[in-house]
């Protein structure tokens, strides 16, 4: 009987206003039955013009627009960009203005890492983990509320340093946060990582090889969930990573699970960074002194972190003004996107939402 | 290892190399964008460039010039090509075939500079609506009110 059922291919739109598409992405699935024959993302509904704004701005009146790309992680974005401004401007950053860094952005991967274990559970049916998650995340938001004001938007970061000095209460706040996050970590394994029910949602779902990833350019736990061990902070070390102990997570599955492990494990090592950088951070200045007017020397640098979604690239050209001449922001999740579909290609729809949540794209940065 | 990778892009395409510099640490060859295509697949092939890590463009105003930067994940080796392109009319080749990542990044260039990518499966605008008319990144834009 059931081959002489006639099916024809459908389109079918997923988005942009859809519960599990994190953000405004439309994807247009060609879907034969519930089959995914095609997946092409639909990206640009949040496109700003970022790299347009820079060069109508001063490299100081940029910082604050960096908040709003990889809104989830803010302080990262931060750093890629006054990166690269120091780099090509040469400027020297006192040491314990590094180790405050370092702190800032490894607890902010933490919390970056936090929504994408909430929001893969709740992509998946699984309501609860996302409130732990968020509970937690907001310890995080609160240290950075006292640090610089802000929750989500920090604008913390200055060329040669930072804006302003740790508050008092801030090293107990945080040991007590690494304290209890570690405990509960293990509750969320409980909950959602050993689930049968979320094994059988995320195993093998969304393979794609070790090779394949790396030739889409792919890069962050995306990629180092198909065995390849690149994470910028081991092979172009920057700040203080080469002084701390910490493991580059990998799995070697490749698929949606795999990449959810390896989220989880850099919590852990995230945590332990934090924790080693509270004990080595030394007392002393916490900016050098630069002209209220920045003017970065003429010449060009590409500049690379590892934030929280894989391998940003800022690329920054300055013609001597203290304006940039143009820059180009290398965002990982609109990168990561573009093997969408063969990842999802002759999944089903419901499996779709587990891939695209694995990937953990924010939109802010895909679109720019 | 840049000075090696250096001469065999000179002994392969003698006539290719145009100038090469060093950006912080990183060998850039400017290079004639006709052999663009037959570099890369050498350095993919024969070099273990496997990682094509971002592609841009700069408007100069008299030219585009659009930039690969492009690693070795194995051996942490890199180097950015970099193709002088006409400044009304660029056109280069397609690095698809050889990097599937280039797909959206050179979409993304061609959406924002009008830069053609000959050979690209499916070059069309990325981030701005399909009608929007003008190319926001050169310099000539005028932004609108």
């Amino acid at each position: 009987m059931s081959s002489r059922i006639r099916t024809d291919v459908l389109e079918l739109n997923m988005g942009p206003q859809h519960p599990s598409t994190h953000g405004v992405l439309r994807l247009g699935l060609k879907i034969d039955g519930e089959v995914i024959l095609e997946c092409d993302p639909d990206v640009g509904y949040l496109h700003r013009g970022i790299e347009k704004l820079a060069e109508l701005r001063t490299y100081i009146q940029f910082i604050p627009i960096t908040d709003r790309l990889d809104y989830l992680a803010s302080m990262l974005q931060n750093q890629a960009y006054i990166g690269a401004v120091e780099k090509l401007g040469r400027i020297e950053v006192p040491e314990r203005a590094e180790w405050i860094r370092m702190i800032m952005v490894e607890l902010q991967r933490v919390a970056s890492h936090l929504v994408f274990f909430g929001a893969m559970g709740l992509d998946l049916g699984a309501t609860t983990p996302f409130l732990y998650a968020f509970r937690e995340r907001e310890d995080i938001l609160d240290i950075f509320e006292m640090v610089c004001g802000a929750r989500l938007t920090y604008n913390y970061f200055r060329p040669g340093g930072v804006s302003r000095e740790l508050p008092a209460g801030f090293y107990e706040k945080v040991r007590a946060y690494i304290k209890k996050q570690r405990e509960k970590l293990w509750e969320y394994d409980d909950l959602l990582t050993d689930n049968q029910i979320f094994i059988a949602r995320t195993r093998n779902v969304g393979y794609i090889s070790g090779e394949d990833a790396v030739n889409y350019s792919m890069s962050g736990p995306s990629l180092r969930g198909s065995g390849v061990a690149y994470d910028v902070r081991r092979a172009d070390p920057y700040s203080f990573y080469d002084k701390v102990k910490w493991d580059v997570v990998t799995r070697t599955e490749g698929d949606v699970q795999a990449r959810f492990l390896c989220r989880c494990g850099e919590i852990r090592q995230s945590l332990n960074i934090v924790e080693q950088a509270l004990d080595m951070i030394p007392e002393g200045e916490l900016k050098c002194k630069t002209p209220p007017r920045l003017k970065l020397p003429e010449g060009e640098v590409y500049y690379h972190i590892e934030s929280a979604k894989g391998d940003l690239g800022v690329y920054l050209v300055s013609d001597g003004t203290d304006k940039p001449y143009r820059l180009r922001w290398r965002a990982p999740s609109f990168i990561n996107l573009g093997a969408m579909n063969q990842m999802s290609q002759n999944w089903k729809i419901a499996d779709v939402v587990a891939i695209l949540g694995s990937l953990d794209v924010v939109l802010g940065e895909v679109d720019r | 290892m840049s000075e090696l990778i250096e001469k065999a892009i000179r002994d392969a395409f003698p006539e290719a190399v145009l100038e090469s510099k060093d950006v912080f640490g990183v060998l850039n060859i400017k290079i004639d964008v006709k052999a663009l295509l037959g570099i890369c697949e050498m350095l993919h092939a024969q070099h273990d460039f496997d990682y094509l890590a971002d592609i841009t463009a700069i408007d100069w105003k008299d030219r585009i010039e659009v930039v690969y930067q492009i690693t070795a994940l194995a051996s942490n080796a890199k180097i950015a090509l970099r193709v002088d392109l006409d400044g009304k009319k660029p056109v280069a080749n397609s690095l698809t075939s050889v990097w599937k990542g280039a797909n959206y990044q050179e979409r993304e260039v061609f959406d924002l500079f009008g830069v053609e990518f000959t050979g690209h499966p499916d070059l069309r605008r990325i981030l701005l609506p399909e009608d929007w008319e003008g190319y926001p990144l050169r310099k000539d834009y005028v932004i609108p009110d």
